[in-house]
């Protein structure tokens, strides 16, 4: 349910809670109202869903969250290279 | 799991009346097409329901194609409904492997439309034909009451030499077959979608309305023999093309998703609205389904004219899952890419 | 795309796969319900069932807005778009649901003046722009989609556009997930938890399914690699034997919510007694409505809708379906009468339903396996 795409703030305007933002490319005035005031500002990333921002994206968890994610692949290959090695030794 | 069999019935029209999803190209369109259309007109040409019927005239192959353009607006980013509806029978006379000869147009024109559209129309029809080479050879003027169309609609009429050296039939693919695209999908429909206005989204996007028939020369050109199907994928989408390809084979195809080019302002609607970019029309492109061992001179011809070098394989013709497109994307996740059912709405959910 | 394409990432997808590989226990089943119709899109869209042992069944939940819709409702809805001089403006996902007199879309075809927005605010700034007719708003959606429905009868207000009124059918998603929880057929092992409502809510109201029915809940983003962490967050809690409320989409929910969001509602909406939901029948307290404040924003005070309730259709099993008790080819009518062209029930309407999203699934099944 609910589709929300993630989108950087181009600028905010100055008496309506709206800013402009751009989405690959693409971009729409959204409405801001829903967050606490001065809570964005141009270069932030928002949450979009019709037409309004549900909540700014906090790029500090993103990025603790792929490097864990990332790791997780790669602890488990290195994992699975060392179970590889154990079967194609020859058993003595 | 219980195990489905595929529904493939004939196509009955049994809706009681016709609906905007009848004229987006996907399901509905088929259905009127070949299960109304078809029922009363059938005949062995027609029930091809190729972009172009072929008739043999004292031993040459003739390719014939009407079109209807309903563009709304009128004028959009990177072109208008005059182009379009030059463009759009040259390339369906292209995909048909057929040169074109000559064009008729009709005009049905709304009361009230000022002089200035409708001279700026013909205009970009005269230069789009200059272009291609071609004449504009005859056709009609009509006047509808103001309100009854939106400005201007365009018929055409399109008739083309068929290329001997290539034989163009969707029975005669093979597994293992590639898939060429000439370029990035969904230019058009995104450019359409955003000129109306109403979903208030703005991006610097262009249609790609532009004659096919230069690379369909030069893939004809360079290996003919290797050509196998060809088709322009405008309403519905590279999706519709290819499921229209396979349900007349015993064959599927599969898609490499993440080799499917778009521009990013094409994926970015698309994810904001929830749209599929297979879905959504274009006027500049078309698919070839050529043989293995042609695919990378195949590749080769169409990246060497001008405004083909984002030209890619984008997938293959398997023989299973037969009558289906699959997409397969980077960890071999696969999922069913289907026909366009309705129209291409937005969605919240 | 930022946000997007790193959580699309084939490689970390891969590794993250074979971390569950390792995690699940060949012995048992693991059964989870992912809750919202989002998850369930995503993973027909992405093919994350590919990268799944076949022991981890997923139950799609019943978070679509447009599937839990019923008839009479949307019958309703119809009723205010064929009065004179009323727009009827919808969100794209309603056009194709059907109701007893057919969809937005055939209505419209026969003249109704029904139009499509992306979002609230559209459908007020039509009502601005027509000032001869009355604008209403067909709303749907959870508790991600209702503060936005807030604000605009609250900027409506504001402008003083008297034209425009909401159609209000916005639902709660907690106490579904309740009746889901209390249905004697129940057999689910774990959640994952609706992402976009929690960034309005917060993770806080699915404590109580950890603390009295022993069941994880992770509430999870949208993306590929979102959903299969989410996943195994779940195997790990229920292989530890715990029931914990955890947050996976930190980079957008934070766990008390987005306060703001939450005034908006409480400003504008009350809950309902009860509300029909398709299927799952009457669930109390599971809907909101518009508060008395605002009923000249209230097309139900306004246009005195028929509220005729209108029994599913005959052999549909649309409910034993959103309930995770059948699967969608279990229904007698799933592929036959009831297909994504001409849909009996709203769960083959939107992409995110589950029996459209299993249709395509099952004819590819189908195709590979014949």
């Amino acid at each position: 349910m609910c589709l929300a795409i993630p989108g950087q703030i181009v600028e905010i305007a100055e008496k309506e809670p709206l800013a402009r933002v751009n989405v690959g490319g693409v971009t729409r005035n959204v409405n801001v109202g829903l967050l606490d005031d001065g809570a964005v500002a141009p270069g932030d990333w928002i949450l979009i869903h019709v037409g309004f921002a549900l909540s700014k994206i906090d790029e500090g968890q993103a990025h603790d969250q792929l490097r864990m994610l990332r790791a997780m692949g790669e602890d488990g290959l290195a994992i699975e290279e060392v179970r590889g090695y154990r079967f194609a030794e020859p058993s003595q | 799991m219980t195990v489905l069999q595929p529904v493939r019935k004939t196509p009955h029209f049994a809706d009681t009346q016709i609906e905007m999803a009848h004229g987006a190209g996907g399901i509905a369109s088929r259905r009127l097409v070949e299960g109304l259309i078809g029922s009363y007109l059938s005949n062995p040409i027609l029930q091809t329901f190729a972009d172009a019927a072929t008739i043999s005239v004292n031993g040459s192959n003739v390719a014939t194609t009407a079109d209807g353009f309903v563009v709304k607006p009128l004028r959009f980013p990177g072109g208008s409904i005059g182009e379009l509806a030059v463009n759009g029978t040259l390339n369906d006379l292209a995909v048909s492997a057929a040169k074109p000869i000559a064009l008729m147009a009709t005009l049905i024109l709304e009361a009230g439309l000022p002089t200035s559209t409708l001279e700026s129309e013909v205009e970009a029809m005269a230069i789009a034909a200059r272009k291609a080479g071609v004449c504009i050879v005859g056709g009609d003027t009509k006047v509808v009451e103001h309100g009854k169309a939106d400005g201007m609609y365009v018929s055409t009429f399109g008739i083309g030499l068929v290329d001997g050296r290539v034989r163009i039939d969707a029975a005669s693919i093979q597994p293992g077959d590639r898939i060429l695209l000439s370029g990035p999908i969904g230019a058009h429909g995104i450019t359409i979608l955003l000129a109306r206005g109403e979903l208030d989204l703005q991006a610097d996007l262009v249609s790609d309305t532009r004659p096919v028939w230069p690379f369909v020369s030069a893939l004809m050109d360079r290996c003919a023999s290797g050509v196998r199907w060809m088709r322009d994928p405008t309403r519905g989408g590279v999706a519709t093309s290819l499921n229209e390809l396979v349900r007349g084979t015993a064959y599927g195809v599969a898609l490499y998703e993440d080799c499917v080019p778009m521009h990013d302002a094409v994926r970015g609607a698309c994810e904001l609205l929830g749209l599929d970019p297979l879905h959504i029309a274009n006027e500049g492109q078309f698919l070839a389904v050529v043989a293995a061992e042609h695919a990378d001179a195949a590749l080769a011809a169409v990246r060497g004219v001008a405004g083909g070098e984002e030209a890619i394989l984008i997938g293959e013709v398997r023989a299973e899952p037969k009558q289906r497109v699959i997409g397969i994307n980077g960890y071999g996740g696969t999922r069913v890419i289907d026909m366009l059912v309705g129209d291409p709405l937005p969605r919240i959910c | 795309m930022k946000y997007v394409d790193e959580f699309r990432d084939a490689g970390i997808i891969s590794g993250v796969a074979r971390e569950i590989a390792r995690t699940a226990k060949p012995s048992r089943l693991y059964r989870i319900m992912e809750v919202c119709g989002g998850h369930t899109h995503s993973i027909y869209r992405h093919g994350l069932r590919d990268v799944l042992p076949a022991n981890i069944e997923l139950v799609h939940g019943p978070g679509c807005p447009v599937c839990v819709l019923p008839t009479g409702r949307v019958d309703d809805g119809l009723a205010i778009a064929a009065r004179e001089n009323v727009i009827l403006t919808c969100f794209g996902d309603m056009m194709r649901v059907p109701g007893t007199k057919g969809t937005p879309l055939e209505l419209k075809a026969r003249g109704a003046d029904i139009r499509m927005v992306y979002s609230p605010l559209d459908a007020l700034r039509i009502a601005a722009s027509n000032p001869e007719k009355h604008v209403c708003f067909f709303a749907i959606g959870f508790e991600t989609t209702a503060p936005s429905t807030a604000l605009t009868i609250l900027r409506a207000q504001e402008l003083g556009v008297n034209n425009f009124s909401v159609f209000c059918n916005h639902v709660t998603i907690v106490p579904a997930m309740r009746a889901i929880l209390d249905s004697p057929d129940m057999r689910i092992d774990g959640f994952v938890g609706p992402g976009h409502v929690s960034s309005i809510t917060g993770c806080r109201p699915y404590e109580f399914i950890a603390r009295d029915y022993g069941k994880p809940v992770v509430v999870s983003g949208f993306e590929p690699l979102d959903i299969l962490e989410s996943i195994l967050l779940i195997l790990r809690q229920l292989d530890a034997g715990e029931a914990r409320v955890e947050n996976q989409y930190k980079r957008i929910v934070p766990w008390e919510g987005n306060p703001p969001a939450l005034m908006a509602l409480a400003r504008v909406f009350e809950l309902r007694p009860y509300f029909e939901w398709r299927g799952l029948g009457f669930i109390s307290q599971s809907a909101l409505s518009i508060k008395p404040d605002f009923a000249g924003f209230d097309a139900e005070k306004l246009f005195n809708v028929p509220g005729v309730r209108v029994t599913d259709p005959r052999g549909a099993q649309c409910g034993e379906v959103l309930k995770g008790v059948l699967k969608p080819p279990q229904c007698k009518l799933f592929g036959t009468e009831c297909n994504p062209e001409h849909p009996v029930g709203a769960l083959m309407v939107s992409s995110e339903g589950a029996c459209a999203a299993y249709y395509r699934y099952a004819m590819h099944a189908s195709a590979v396996e014949a």
